[in-house]
């Protein structure tokens, strides 16, 4: 392919199911330590340091999770469509592999942002759920992942699933923005006393220092469960390798 | 030898397309439960709320254009998989792979046969409904221009989720899982139509927005119609 | 000599976490016959599938007249005809709506000999009786008439002749060494003998495979 000539060399040399095995190994504890640090910190600082919202009081305070969540939720579904779209162009197994590990932490994601969103609803509006836009496009991407991932567990032959989820993931990709337009639109003619669950308005500092931390903390958490995820399934789909069985059974 | 290639890209890429569009008709109309069911699930999707919640009008003519368009889309999915099923089955969707022309021209035809004898008839029936569920007359028009518009762009968006399994064994309600939250948009803008036609609010602004989703699925569905069916065939 | 027709080199494919077959090479000439033998489930259909472009669970490369046939698509499928496990036949219509069907899709096939192509398998006077109502030999030589009307270089065929009379068997032969003499190339599988067909080379996976 033409585009190929301008791709850097890492680029190809990620299509060694071996070479990305070695570099996560190397990578992994650095983005543990970081996750735990940063989460750590963003949580003391969101729960305990930063100032209560003068309208909702502390229980905005799981916005610093829902936020978040949600960014990683949409993220990580770009992921998947993207490397789908790389593992299909490309015929790259480890960009299969990475569309296929990041379905379901994107799943979750987009479960915490739910159910955290659900958590904030209850004493804001006192009701557990609510059909907001946000929460409504967040379900909408829900049931988006639910597809790819019950066509994976649907096709038996993992080489056709692969191909079949990037070109469902990038059918969901094309439609995510037509999907929130609508979802938005729809919901300006029923609620016209929109209360948006985070303020669109300047936030303080005070208030998106925090929210900062806690978001890089998340995707750094992304980072290793996607390692985690995706070693295991390199071992596991080239178990039949020589450099695997080296591993498994010393010398 | 040589010639067979200057033969194919004059008249073929139409004569292909009117060649496989004729044939799936003329299939459905052998098999007359094919037309038949969708249109009679249509019926019965709208007299289950009547029955469910409440028969009287007020609350029905609010839910009307709602209630039509979700029976329209649920009649749409289980029409769907039928669509290469049977062509799969009998090794005939293999030989149109093996065929020179693009295989976008024959999904195309495909689809199109399909809501000539899905989407059509169910805009046609659709007033019925509306008459059963007390849609004001004023919005009936609207009713039927939203479908005729909306109802192409559900066939199209389908047509991938019914390339994508038709290798698989029970595609019945994955192809559901996989292309409702694609339907939503066409549902809201749709249904959205019917509402504003029963106050009385002009609709042709929801009408070009369907337009629109439905020139970007012409456009784009093709690609991943004739994707997903390569895959399935090739495993 | 020019290229050969199709070259395959190096093909690997495995299903069900089995090997078929490794490091697969050989090649395929004008007015060639390469009969593909094996046991039952040795990845006869599998191989055909992959040679006719339907399957992509390969690894290794093909090429048809010298190109690769990924870039070559489009002339490889205009002078190819498959016939497949399956008869490829739609039961609800007859076989001249079947057959003209075939024609529009492709170009290889001629629609003014598709009476004709139906004699020859045997099926005069059923042209319009639905092919449900057929048996299912008789469906597989509504397939097979395709090889009467079409311009087609290369003929891949799954089987051909089972379910076929001993009367259709002869003229099956007749037809690929017709097909073969006119500088037309064959790779089939059957168990049938085919020393009547001219020379044949024979390809067998199992003995490939050391299995």
């Amino acid at each position: 392919m033409a585009v190929s000539k301008w791709l850097p060399r890492w680029f190809f040399q990620l299509a060694s199911p071996r070479w990305c095995y070695e570099i996560t190994g190397k990578l992994l504890p650095g983005f543990l330590i970081a996750a735990v640090f940063l989460l750590g910190v963003g949580i003391v600082w969101a729960l305990g340091f930063a100032p209560p919202d003068y309208q909702q009081g502390n229980s905005f305070r799981i916005m610093y999770l829902h936020v978040p969540s949600a960014i990683l939720a949409q993220s990580c579904y770009m992921l998947m469509a993207i490397a789908g779209a790389i593992g299909l162009i490309w015929k790259m197994k480890v960009a299969d592999m990475v569309a296929y590990c990041t379905a379901p932490i994107g799943a979750s994601m987009a479960v915490i942002a739910l159910a955290t969103g659900a958590i904030w609803g209850k004493p804001t509006w006192g009701s557990w759920w609510v059909w907001d836009a946000r929460l409504t496009s967040m379900l909408i991407l829900l049931f988006l992942y639910f597809g790819v991932m019950a066509l994976y567990a649907a096709m038996e032959s993992e080489a056709s699933a692969a191909k079949a989820a990037a070109v469902l993931s990038l059918v969901g990709l094309v439609n995510i923005p037509i999907i929130k337009y609508s979802v938005e639109w729809w919901n300006t003619l029923h609620q016209p006393a929109t209360f948006t669950l985070t303020e669109k308005p300047a936030m303080p500092a005070e208030m998106w220092m925090p929210l900062l931390v806690m978001v890089i903390g998340f995707y750094c958490f992304f980072s290793v469960s996607l390692m985690l995820r995706l070693r295991n399934e390199i071992l596991r789909r080239e178990r039949r390798a020589g450099w695997v069985k080296d591993l498994i059974v010393p010398k | 030898m040589a010639d067979s290639r200057t033969k194919t890209s004059d008249n073929s890429l139409g004569k292909q397309f009117a060649a496989v569009f004729k044939r799936d008709l003329l299939l459905s109309f052998r098999r007359k439960s094919d037309l038949a069911n969708p249109l009679i699930f249509f019926l019965m999707v709208a007299t289950l709320f009547p029955l469910g919640v409440s028969p009287e009008p007020n609350f029905l003519a609010e839910v009307a254009p709602g209630v039509v368009w979700v029976a329209a889309l649920l009649a749409t999915l289980l029409s769907l998989d039928g669509l290469f099923r049977s062509d799969f089955d009998d090794g005939t969707l293999e030989q149109v792979m093996l065929s020179p022309q693009p295989l976008m021209v024959v999904c195309l035809a495909k689809v199109a046969a399909h809501w000539v004898t899905t989407g059509l008839p169910l805009t046609l029936m659709s007033p019925l409904l509306g008459l059963m569920l007390f849609l004001p007359s004023d919005a009936m028009l609207g009713l039927m221009a939203s479908l005729l518009i909306g109802t192409p762009t559900l066939s199209l968006i389908g047509a991938i989720g019914a390339g994508l399994t038709v290798g698989l064994k029970k595609g019945g309600v994955l192809i559901s899982l996989l292309v409702l939250p694609l339907y939503i948009p066409v549902l809201i803008f749709g249904s959205g139509a019917v509402q504003a036609a029963s106050i009385g609010l002009p609709v042709v602004g929801y009408l070009a927005l369907l337009g629109a989703m439905l020139a970007l699925g012409f456009v784009l569905a093709p690609f991943a119609i004739s994707a997903a069916v390569r895959i399935s065939v090739s495993g | 000599m020019s290229e050969p027709l199709l070259k395959v080199v190096d093909l690997y494919c495995e299903r069900d976490e089995r090997v078929l077959f490794d490091g697969l090479n050989f090649e395929l000439s004008e007015g060639q016959l390469i009969q593909i033998e094996g046991a039952n489930g040795s990845g006869k259909t599998t191989l055909l599938r992959i040679l006719s472009g339907l399957s992509s669970h390969y690894e290794g490369d093909i090429y048809w007249q010298g190109e690769a046939i990924r870039d070559a698509k489009h002339s490889f499928l205009a002078a190819l005809l498959y016939f497949g496990h399956q008869p490829g036949v739609k039961g609800m219509l007859t076989p001249i709506e079947n057959l003209r069907w075939y024609a529009a899709i492709h170009p290889s096939l001629d629609e003014g000999s598709i009476n004709s192509a139906l004699e020859a398998v045997g099926l005069k006077g059923y042209e319009d009786v639905p092919c449900h109502s057929l048996s299912a030999g008789q469906n597989r030589r509504v397939s097979l008439a395709r090889l009467y009307m079409n311009r087609a270089q290369l003929w891949i065929l799954d089987e051909p002749f089972t379910a076929i009379d001993k009367r259709g068997v002869a003229a099956k032969e007749a037809l690929l060494a017709g097909h073969v003499s006119q500088g037309g190339s064959v790779i089939l599988t059957t168990h049938h003998d085919l020393s009547a067909c001219g020379p044949v080379t024979k390809l067998n996976l199992d003995e490939l495979m050391g299995t």
